[in-house]
């Protein structure tokens, strides 16, 4: 096994009857990274997880996690894996600290040890205050974060997180981001699922792209939108001087960093690998050639781009029931 | 797996039961006194003056009752026993726990251990109740000991019904009507309230595989006869326990399983 290489799913399968919730799905996790699995609801995310974090027997296929068998070696796998579930899976009439009590049991660390690791899980997600009200009094952020101490109690590899920020304001959804991040500077591998492109995008080191329960692509975020094409520039060229074009067109074709160019009728499209450098190159070849130009615009693709041209829709029209829970 | 682990675990989840109930104080005083105060005290002196004492063959309607709203108790407790795992497989709490390395038993057990000590308080304050209006138990102490024994080994196989159901059905919605449809009739179709010898011969049938019935019919004995009458009844409700236990876990476990994979 490469020491890199922390999960590796091969030809994942999983049906509920006769509905088929996932069809060969297969990638890998390197350690230390942020990995997203990104798609609408009913994709198939969730059910992926689940099977990682061994609540969910596969139908066909095999998974392993820090190299155990999330079958086989349940228990194993288990130990080294912290979970934050979807929902808000917190008891209302249990306090903030009970909670982490609780799972110190169930991951069978000592009492000093438990309490140790509570008082440095409640600093970090800001809970101190709070610690010893009774979670019902909890806003939705709190819940979240109480949620993401619970994760990290055992001392965990590999965090899984499901949809971290769903339905959360935007301040409290950067707070996790952050926290997310802080992890990943600790050493711990992230894998987490979401339908927001934005933060697949912020937070994601690589990602899977997952639609109707298979993977369309995988890659990390860059690669994914480079693999459009890239990022691109239109000059719009004066109206007198589009005769100049095709010149100008074969001085920008020389510029190192330019990939392709193609003349439309106002001026050139221009694709480029870094759009910071090659802009003031092709700006010194247009005033070298004497054309004046009317004006430049940068495009550079989304993720939204990159979902439609591998799933064939975009992410919130996919699924008509998505939008209603 | 250890046994230290094993302990562990179940002492941290036995824990959150007793945790939860504390904070639920309003509820748990209804629990503890809605049974004693309506059917013990309401409805044995509504009907105290109507029962006829030569049919009930006890000293009074309310040491003849006695006996069945104690097992009437140990229904209610085991039958509502599943309710809070049902709440955690809703809202993900369960998920959470079956992502720690526990063992998958620990779970049910802790339940276990709860409701019945529960049940076991509750029994015994019944008996005080009742002592209070004068029934006098004919077997003394090692009678409370014995109905315990009874009570307990019924409110395991109830309390597997009711997780059972829990991880089979869709919603609480479904779990709460289901609850409904099983107890009243499982109540009224027993020797809770009336001896068989009262009831009218169909009726008698059907009480007559209630389990409720034996159960009762044990414990009724140790509260007004004595012993020699009690021992024998005792006897064949343990065997019928036994069975009724077996066959309940087993459907228990299985739902279990199904539910958790």
């Amino acid at each position: 096994m490469d020491p890199a290489i922390v999960i590796d799913v091969a030809h994942l399968g999983k049906t509920f009857g006769s509905v088929t919730a996932i069809e060969d799905v297969s990638f890998t996790v390197h350690a230390g990274e942020i990995f997203g699995l990104l798609g609408p609801n009913g994709a198939g995310k969730s059910t992926t997880l689940r099977i990682l974090i061994t609540v969910l027997p596969p139908s066909s296929g095999t998974a392993t996690v820090l190299g155990h068998d999330v079958l086989t070696e349940a228990d194993t796998v288990r130990s080294l894996i912290g979970y934050v579930p979807q929902e808000r899976a917190v008891d209302r009439f249990l306090t903030g600290r009970e909670h982490l009590e609780l799972l110190g049991g169930l991951y069978h660390l000592s009492r000093t040890e438990t309490n140790a690791r509570i008082d440095e899980l409640l600093k970090l997600v800001n809970l101190e205050e709070h610690a010893d009200r009774v979670a019902k009094t909890y806003s939705g952020g709190m819940k979240r974060k109480l949620d993401i101490a619970c994760g990290l109690l055992p001392h965990p590899k590999i965090v899984f997180l499901d949809e971290p920020t769903l339905g959360l304001d935007v301040q409290s959804r950067l707070r996790i981001w952050d926290y997310i991040r802080q992890l990943r500077e600790q050493g711990i591998t992230i894998v987490m699922t979401t339908n927001y492109l934005e933060e697949a995008d912020q937070l994601c080191d690589r990602l899977a792209i997952i639609d109707g329960g298979t993977i369309r692509v995988i890659g990390s975020p860059l690669e994914l939108k480079t693999g459009l094409g890239g990022d691109s520039l239109s000059l719009t060229i004066k109206d007198h001087e589009t005769e100049k074009l095709p010149r100008l067109r074969e001085g920008v074709m020389a510029l190192p960093l330019v990939r392709d160019v193609r003349i439309n009728p106002t001026g050139l499209d221009v694709l480029v690998e870094s759009p910071e450098k090659s802009l003031s190159a092709v700006i010194e070849v247009a005033q070298r050639l004497d054309c004046s130009l009317d004006g430049i615009e940068y495009h550079r693709p989304r993720l939204d781009d990159v979902f439609v041209a591998h799933t064939g829709h975009g992410l919130r029209g996919g699924t008509p029931d998505a939008a209603e829970e | 797996m250890t046994f230290q682990h094993y302990r562990q675990e179940v002492l941290a989840l036995t824990m959150r039961w007793v945790r939860r109930l504390s904070r639920e104080k309003f509820s748990m005083l209804f629990t503890l006194v809605q049974p004693m105060l309506f059917w013990l005290i309401f409805f044995g002196s509504l009907f105290q003056r109507a029962a006829n004492i030569q049919i009930l063959d006890a000293p009074n309607y309310m040491s003849f009752l006695a006996g069945g709203v104690v097992v009437m108790t140990v229904l209610n407790n085991g039958l509502a026993g599943g309710v809070d795992l049902l709440f955690d497989k809703e809202n993900g709490f369960l998920e959470r726990m079956m992502s720690t390395p526990i063992h998958r038993s620990s779970v049910i057990l802790s339940r276990y251990l709860f409701v019945m000590a529960i049940t076991g308080m509750q029994i015994l304050v019944i008996l005080s109740i009742a002592f209070v209006f004068g029934v006098r138990l004919e077997t003394g102490l090692p009678g409370i000991a014995v109905i315990l024994a009874i009570g307990m080994l019924f409110g395991v196989g109830l309390t597997a019904i009711s997780m059972g159901i829990a991880f089979s059905v869709k919603s609480h919605g479904d779990f709460f009507s289901l609850l409904g449809f099983l107890s009243l009739p499982m109540i009224f179709l027993s020797s809770a309230l009336v001896p068989l010898s009262a009831m009218p011969g169909w009726m008698q049938v059907v009480a007559m595989v209630n389990p409720m019935t034996w159960v009762i019919d044990a414990v009724r004995p140790l509260i007004i006869t004595g012993w020699d009458a009690a021992i024998p009844q005792v006897a064949l409700a343990f065997v019928i326990l036994a069975v009724f236990d077996a066959v309940c876990l087993y459907g228990g476990a299985k739902a279990f399983r199904r539910a958790i994979g």
